[in-house]
């Protein structure tokens, strides 16, 4: 198949989900599980093999690749390149941006090197907190000093866009420490950052330990997250997403997809799709993906509402020029008043362009965007 | 039936809720085999589901039945339902008032409670022959022998003869049968007089329309004839007459003097044939009518509003198809700034607006929401002009009110002696006036209050069960109107009064009613995306004040690997959510918050 011949349609993302990890983390409810070196050889086996099936399916290019996890450096330099060359075949990937997420507790110049040459560009790194007693409580497996390493050694191989996670309301964070995390990051010199709440989800070990945890309350955690978005600013890290600050240009490019409410071609157990108007998903079974489990059909995307339900979780929200071009239609006027309601509050921001929410209304972004988009 | 007059026997039979009626008059039917064993449904007579779980029965139902006594003779036995219930105390004498007889049935191991006493009163008032059963003697805490003892005492019959019984097994029901034929004296009458028909219940068949039970105290009555209804003038030619058996209706050529039986007549709603009204023949009417009939008044009403607004036509229906069956119900429109449409309804009191709500709710699959009980109150206003308030937001502005009278209760409760400090003291605090005190053994008592009816609406019954570990029994009738300082309560949501939430209250309980009330709404009402002030107040001037703090925290932070699913469940939920809560301005109410506000108490 010649890539010239694809449509010229817009170029969509694609998701690559590697589901092995070395340890669970007491906090995650992400699909993971030990991998063994033959079950990642035949996993990396079926993911282009899927990938083929994708390609012939949808006949489209893609400008951004993740790979997302689990542990994506457990797959290691060899197939982690093979990989990235074989989505290269089947998707085009000009000019794209091609990210990995990495766990600093393993020793990565080697393999930072390899994948950088193999044509990664991002790197997502599992930081968490710069500080250790929250790292250990976290079920963590890295030390700062590895994560300040693996920071490093990405820089070294050539990486000019990295990203650190970082968690918020977690046991033991107070202001101050989570100043220092924040300081941490800045001093590395990366281009972005995502800040996660911390959300107790159930069926993971945190939930069963709800009682006993000396997590921060609502009130607590709301006022980390308004500390962070406020000194992640002051170091130039702009806030563009509830959880995702970033230096001018460097946004993730594969991230925007989902909240532009665009098109990724997600592969691996529990990956999702948005292709066509229509939303799949794969299960949560490593088994029945690698036996050619077809993704199940989750319903149709795309609609106005999920569309502003997306949008409204951007600082650019939701923008009356963007909603012509997709609907054909401003926004709403019983929506643009629901959402004045709120201005007063400083939870909303209205103007001639559209609505956008401040890190206070992204705070209770949830019920926010219930009460605007559900209003009479 | 070709059985003379003197083989009938016409009775009822009183007990407490729980001493084991509904089960008697089930071993009655099966030793009239009135019922193949195997199509018995437990407990026959309680038709309603509802009267099955409440374990009581609402509305009064009657059976026709023969029975073989031991003399070798067939006996018609006309076996009479009584509701168990203070709510409906007419109904149940106007069924004791086609009866000659009454099987009072005694829990062997609890003696006899405030239920009982009343109605067997009743029936001794009616002239009735009181045939004393003890039950339940297969329980090991039985005390037969005190039981008859206490029959003897407080009620004065001679108890030597009571058969001791179990209905739950079956011992001794023969006894209970032989006690009927001997002692329930045959019902008196002529059937050559005029005919006078005692209406002791009704329902409404969707076929035959309204299905009116009779005793036919003197004269006849066949299909065909024109009848007259004394009280509402209302006339009605006769379909069909008949008897109710145990599984059916068993029609007859007509319907004789001392007979207990059913007429149908095309009659469209319960309201044209009251309880208590007397049928006669148009074209030759009864001099008089029967004694004792009285048209039910509401004495506690209370707004009833969908919880989804686009099913009040719904609700509407439904009450219409209650009040068909239930005379005791009123309904009329009302609107509510908080609630939008719904309605008013009266009852005849607490326990008969549990069941109607109950209804709504079961039998038409509605979502209501009730507003505070309130009785009605009697305003003279500075001008001479007295107006009668049922509903808060009609109550007159303070400097309109020359004098305001709330209505009173003689209010009797039955409580083994141990409980009367407590019972004092719930008493007191309901504004009681302590009347009198009586021992009716060594170890029980019967205290005789005066209380304002309003305080007994709520949860004055709950309240007394869990002061007295469920031991006392509670009576009460009303004795009239009293002058009292009364005060409309207002609720304000984010500075606004919310008119459902407003309610009449002595002036003296307005304080800790207030303060509760706030206490509980801000419990009941969610954050909300912005703080909410909750002011209770009274005219102008706020008595109790809380706040529900505004929202900080409501975010999926990670909307990771494309997963939207994930969030747009969320957001449905939250859409579904939604649907639950009323919008007052700017405030969003959740349902339960208008029901809590009722049950200060838990």
């Amino acid at each position: 198949m010649c890539l010239n011949s694809m449509n010229k349609k817009e170029p969509v993302g694609v998701y690559i989900h590697v589901p092995f990890c070395d340890g669970k983390c007491p906090y995650c409810d992400f699909y993971s599980l030990y991998g063994n070196d033959k079950l990642i050889d035949e996993y990396t086996q079926t993911v282009s093999k899927v990938m083929a099936k994708s390609s012939e399916k949808w006949n489209r290019t893609a400008d951004t690749l993740y790979f997302g996890g689990g542990t994506p450096n457990l797959l290691g330099q060899e197939r982690l390149s093979f990989l990235i060359k074989t989505a290269k075949e089947k998707f085009g990937l000009e000019n794209a941006e091609i990210t990995v997420e990495v766990n600093p507790a393993e020793d990565l110049s080697g393999f930072l090197e390899e994948i950088k040459k193999a044509g990664a560009n991002r790197l997502s790194i599992g930081l968490q907190s710069a500080n250790e007693d929250e790292l250990k409580l976290l079920g963590r497996r890295h030390t700062v000093k590895q994560a300040e390493k693996a920071v490093k050694d990405a820089q070294n191989a050539g990486f000019k866009n990295i990203s650190l996670d970082l968690m918020l309301a977690i046991q033991k964070q107070t202001k101050e420490s989570l100043l220092r995390s924040i300081n941490f990051c800045a001093e590395m010199g990366v281009q972005h950052i995502s800040a996660y709440l911390l959300k107790i989800e159930p069926k993971t070990l945190y939930y069963r330990k709800r009682d006993k945890l000396d997590v921060p309350n609502d009130d607590e955690a709301a006022e980390l997250y308004l500390t962070a978005c406020e000194e992640l600013e002051k170091r130039g890290f702009m806030q563009y997403e509830i959880s995702n600050f970033a230096k001018p240009g460097f946004e993730s490019r594969h991230n925007l997809k989902y909240w532009d409410c665009k098109e990724y071609i997600g592969i691996g157990p529990a990956a999702h799709s948005f292709m066509d108007g229509k939303r799949f998903y794969y299960n949560r079974d490593i088994k029945g993906f690698m036996h050619d489990e077809e993704p199940a059909l989750d319903g149709k995307g795309g609609s106005f509402e999920e569309y502003a339900m997306l949008k409204l979780r951007l600082c650019s929200g939701l923008d009356n020029e963007d909603c012509r071009k997709r609907f054909n239609m401003d926004i709403p006027e019983r929506i643009l008043k629901a959402a004045k309601l709120y201005q007063q509050g400083g939870l909303t921001v209205c103007d001639k362009n559209g609505i956008h929410f401040t890190p206070k209304g992204f705070l209770v972004s949830n019920m926010l965007i219930s009460e605007i988009l559900f209003s009479k | 039936m070709s059985i003379p007059r003197d083989r009938v026997r016409n009775f009822s039979i009183i007990a407490h809720i729980d001493h084991g009626k509904s089960t008697l008059a089930d071993r009655i039917l099966e030793q009239t085999k009135a019922v193949a064993v195997r199509d018995m449904e437990n407990q026959l007579l309680d038709n309603m589901d509802l009267e099955r779980e409440r374990g009581i029965t609402i509305k009064a139902h009657a059976v026709t039945l023969v029975y073989t006594a031991k003399d070798g003779n067939d006996y018609v036995f006309n076996l009479i339902d009584t509701p168990g219930h203070v709510d409906f105390n007419y109904e149940v004498s106007r069924s004791l008032a086609a009866c000659e007889g009454a099987v009072l049935v005694v829990d062997a191991s609890q003696g006899i409670e405030a239920q009982t006493l009343a109605n067997t009163y009743l029936a001794v008032d009616a002239g009735l022959e009181i045939v004393p059963v003890v039950n339940k003697i297969d329980l090991p805490s039985a005390q037969p022998e005190k039981a008859k003892e206490e029959i003897e005492d407080i009620i004065g019959i001679p108890a030597d003869e009571a058969p001791c019984v179990s209905a739950k097994l079956g011992t001794n029901i023969d006894l209970v049968m032989e006690q009927i034929v001997k002692n329930v004296p045959p019902p008196q009458g002529d059937e050559k007089e005029p005919l006078q028909a005692l209406i002791f219940d009704s329902y409404y068949d969707a076929y035959k329309g309204v299905i009116i039970h009779v005793r036919i105290k003197n004269g006849q009555v066949h299909p065909g004839d024109e009848i007259r209804m004394m009280a509402t003038g209302a006339e009605f030619t006769v379909v069909e007459c008949g008897f109710c058996r145990a599984t059916c209706l068993e029609k007859s050529e007509g319907l004789f003097a001392g007979e207990v039986g059913y007429i149908a007549a095309s009659i469209k709603e319960v309201k044209q044939a009251r309880v208590g009204d007397t049928v006669t023949l148009a074209d030759n009417p009864a001099k008089v009518p029967l004694p004792g009939y009285r048209s039910v008044q509401p004495m506690v009403f209370c707004g009833i509003y969908p919880a989804d607004g686009a099913k009040y036509p719904d609700l509407r229906d439904a009450l219409e198809k209650l009040q068909l069956n239930d005379a005791a119900l009123s309904y009329e429109p009302e609107t509510s700034v908080a609630l939008g449409f719904g309605f008013r309804c009266g009852f005849l009191g607490l326990l008969h607006m549990e069941i109607i709500q109950e209804r709504l709710e079961r039998e038409y699959n509605l979502d209501i929401i009730t507003t505070a009980p309130s009785v009605v109150y009697k305003i003279t206003k500075t001008n001479g002009e007295v107006v009668c308030i049922d509903n808060p937001t009609n109550y007159p502005d303070p400097a309109l009110i020359e004098q305001a009278e709330e209505p009173m209760t003689n209010a009797h409760i039955y409580a083994p002696s141990d409980y009367v400090g407590n019972i004092m003291e719930l008493c007191q605090d309901r504004r009681g006036t302590f009347k009198d005190m009586n021992y009716i053994d060594t170890d029980r008592v019967d205290i005789h209050y005066e209380l304002p009816l309003n305080e007994i609406i709520y949860d004055f019954f709950d309240a007394l069960k869990s002061r007295t570990r469920g031991y006392a029994s509670f009576d009460y009738e009303l004795s009239g109107y009293q002058k009292s300082s009364l005060v409309k309560l207002d609720i304000m949501l984010n500075g606004e009064v919310v008119d459902a939430l407003s309610f009449i209250i002595h002036a003296d309980k307005a304080y800790p009613r207030a303060r509760k009330m706030a206490e509980k709404l801000a419990e009941k009402i969610p954050r909300q995306l912005f703080e909410v002030p909750i002011q209770a107040c009274i005219g102008g001037r706020i008595i109790a004040r809380e706040t529900v703090k505004a929202m900080r925290k409501d975010v999926l932070a990670k909307c990771y690997g494309g997963d939207i699913t994930r969030k747009k469940k969320l957001l449905e939920k939250q859409k579904e959510g939604k649907k639950r809560m009323r919008q007052l301005g700017t405030v969003e109410v959740p349902q339960e918050a208008f029901m809590s506000v009722l049950k200060l108490d838990e």
